[in-house]
């Protein structure tokens, strides 16, 4: 694919010769191009509709993707660099950028705005109503426990994931088998919040009082002599908190692996010059490490915060959004796709948005304060 | 001085028996929910539903050991006696402790019932099997009994095919970000040209944005464009929620990469294109894999937007939409639950841990400086 000289031509012979070549150059920068979009058009026509076997489909698919992206990157550059200096270095770096800019436009830039236009609208998206659907938003009483539980998810989840993730980073640390440990608490990042689920089930199932239990949870209540429980479903609104335990077993990993690495990176010295003048342990711990890995607790603290803001997965799988679990997600999910309401449910939209817009300057401000860009 | 030494030996001791033990008993409750996952996923549709699986470890339970008519003789509605213990018919339905240890317990109705006798042994339920596996996988079918006695047959689940889209969802969908963030982070690195600062700023902007707020006009465009149920449609629909960190990500990257490589290949007389595939991504290759695990995992994973580009597509259904669908219209069918749920499992956790050095670098890249 690489054509970093230009092909060579044969010498013009003359006004005709001259034209004659530069319109074969042309031609052949169009028809490449052309033939490209037709061989890939046909890839997607063939995946599609084929009725090819699963396994036959699937290595199309992925060959055809992979290879038609790298394809189109290959041919755009191919033509740029047959054309003139000047246009080269004009339309080269829009090659290499365009297409991410035009796919973050096209995904996430203009969405935005389209969403914030739709929640202006009526349910059918057709009469303009104002903020009727804000104030709809924020006095329905779904909402209003949708909001509470987000918040409850926000708070105790973040603060949750990120005690234990500093706490076992800081035993971790201290062990003799830190790399099985982090391993094992980090693995449950690789699993997906509906296997979780699934997982989970196994721990909060509930059974008759007369019946062996299969949920861990209520065999261990039962053989203590307590009465089992519907963990997820009847004790409102503590059930809420047997959902955020998933997503903190999902996500002190995270917290750990970072809180690690910062720990790490604390200059042994200053930890030695603290313990010799005489320092308890809790006091090293409280004065010197968390001082010094404080913007890494403000980064995790943060990342875990908008996400649990978009918690969706879990609730889904777990209730449905019944037994008053429902989050801002959920009911977002629920609002567009089930009722159909595409006001109310982009007013929901823009509500999350809102909520991490803090965020968003806090990162712009930090991209302006970067000095080399 | 000795002995204050010895002393401060022996809490170090004591402080790091205290720290290993803490830690161990923290790693042991991360890693039960999933080990129960695992192991039910070999036991009997029937194993599972009437039993936990930690029976499967040696455990004490009631066995029964032998059973017989009760004497007709006996008046069932006041106080019997039966095997030297005495009770009403209730007490007996609810099972009485004899003094040498065992259980008297009337199974049954009471004008024709049996006795059981039961004694406590130490047991293990060891009846492992293979079937949940070859339910999902092949669709094989499988026969439940039900109360009544009768036999009823049940079509197994085809997770094959659920498997093999989500590797043609994946794969993709983690490559065609990596590579267009890839000439991006080069293209805002290396080149000059107007709006770079601009356009780089609308990358960090939209990095925080949840993806929520686009669902509901990509859905449109995609209805309009008959976009909708395809890969293509949900390979870009990834690559456009993953691109602001990828190309964040490999900018920080490729731009602290030494600028004399760059420039003795400039004077060469190498073209931008050259020096991107040929130099740039093969010194990238740790800050794409680190991306790349990221992404392969979030996609893998991914339930959300599978549902809303995917969800009218019953053939091109991805794994998780597969197994969440299991959830709510089969509760029953766990063992069909655990087997998928585990196969789902699998190829993340192969990626993760093969490539768990490059993962965790990643994290750190993405959270610390961003």
């Amino acid at each position: 694919m690489q054509h970093s000289t230009p092909i060579p031509t044969a010498t013009p012979n003359g006004f005709f010769g001259h034209l004659a070549t530069n319109v074969g150059r042309i031609l052949i920068s169009l028809i490449v191009p052309i033939v490209t979009f037709v061989v890939l058009w046909q890839g997607f026509l063939f995946l599609r509709d084929s009725n090819a076997p699963k396994l036959v489909i699937a290595l199309v698919a992925i060959v055809w993707g992979v290879g038609g992206v790298a394809l189109l990157y290959g041919v755009a550059n191919w033509v740029v660099e047959r054309m003139s200096e000047h246009w080269r270095s004009h339309l080269q770096p829009f090659i290499f950028v365009g297409p991410a800019v035009a796919i973050l436009i096209w995904y996430l830039a203009l969405p935005t705005l389209r969403t914030f236009w739709f929640s202006l609208l009526d349910r059918e998206s057709v009469n303009f109503v104002g903020l009727q659907n804000y104030v709809a938003v924020l006095t329905d009483r779904g909402m209003q426990e949708a909001f509470r539980n987000n918040l409850l998810w926000m708070v105790v989840g973040a603060s949750l994931s990120v005690v234990l993730g500093l706490v076992i980073a800081v035993l971790a640390d201290r062990s003799n088998f830190d790399r099985i440990a982090k391993s094992l608490i980090f693995l449950p990042m690789a699993i997906s919040m509906v296997g979780a689920g699934v997982i989970w089930n196994f721990i909060y199932e509930v059974r008759d009082v007369a019946d062996p239990q299969i949920g861990l949870l209520n065999a261990i209540v039962v053989g203590l002599g307590g009465q089992p429980q519907a963990w997820t479903s009847l004790i409102q609104p503590w059930n809420n908190l047997f959902l955020i335990v998933i997503v903190v077993w999902l996500q002190t990993g995270f917290a750990m692996v970072l809180f690690s690495a910062a720990i790490k990176g604390i200059p042994a010295e200053i930890l030695e010059a603290a313990r010799v003048d005489g320092a308890k342990e809790l006091q090293v711990f409280f004065s010197i490490m968390i001082p010094s890995i404080m913007s890494t607790i403000i980064t995790v603290t943060t990342t875990v915060v908008i996400f649990t803001l978009k918690i969706f997965d879990v609730v889904i799988v777990m209730t449905g959004g019944q037994f008053g679990t429902e989050v801002i997600a959920t009911q977002f999910y629920r609002q567009y796709f089930s009722n159909r309401n595409f006001g109310f449910g982009s007013a929901i939209a823009v509500i999350l948005l809102v909520a991490v817009i803090p965020v968003m300057i806090y990162n712009l401000r930090r991209f302006r304060e970067q000095e080399a860009f | 001085m000795s002995t204050t030494m010895a002393g401060s030996n022996k809490n170090k001791r004591l402080s790091s028996i205290l720290i290993n033990g803490v830690l161990a008993l923290i790693c042991l409750i991360w890693t039960i929910p999933t080990i129960g996952l695992l192991v039910s996923s070999f036991r009997t549709r029937d194993d599972i539903q009437t039993s936990g699986w930690w029976t499967i470890l040696p455990h004490r339970e009631w066995v029964h050991t032998e059973e017989f008519k009760p004497d007709p003789s006996l008046d069932r509605d006041g106080v019997m006696e039966i095997s030297g213990v005495t009770g009403t018919f209730q007490e007996f339905r609810d099972g009485i402790q004899t003094p040498d240890g065992k259980r008297i317990i009337w199974i049954g109705n009471k004008r024709n019932g049996t006795i059981y006798v039961e004694e406590r042994e130490w047991t293990m339920r060891t009846d492992l099997t293979l079937e949940n596996y070859q339910n999902v996988l092949t669709g094989k079918q499988y026969q439940i009994t039900q109360a009544d006695g009768s036999v009823r047959t049940e079509q197994g689940d085809n997770f094959t095919g659920a498997f093999l889209n989500s590797v043609a969802v994946t794969i993709p969908a983690t490559v065609i970000p990596i590579l267009i963030a890839a000439f991006a982070a080069y293209g805002f690195a290396w080149m000059r040209f107007p709006g770079r600062r601009l356009l780089f700023t609308l990358v960090v902007a939209l990095l925080v944005v949840p993806l929520q707020i686009s669902l509901v006009p990509i859905l449109r465009d995609y209805v309009r464009l008959d976009l909708n149920g395809t890969f293509l449609g949900v390979w870009l629909a990834h690559t456009g929620f993953g691109l602001p960190l990828a190309t964040y990500l490999l900018y920080n990257y490729i731009s602290g990469l030494p600028r004399d490589i760059l420039e003795s290949a400039f004077i060469d007389g190498a073209s931008h294109f050259t020096i991107f595939t040929r130099l740039i991504l093969p010194l990238s290759v740790p800050a794409l894999a680190s991306f790349a695990i990221f992404q392969f995992l979030w996609v893998w994973n991914d339930y959300l937007v599978a549902l809303i580009f995917i969800g009218s597509k019953p053939d091109v259904q991805v794994l998780t939409m597969r197994l969440a669908e299991i959830v709510g219209s089969r509760g029953a069918d766990w063992h069909l639950l655990t087997a998928g749920a585990f196969i789902s499992m699998i190829l993340p956790l192969i990626v993760f841990f093969s490539l768990q050095r490059f993962f965790v670098r990643g994290l750190m890249a993405g959270s610390v400086k961003g």
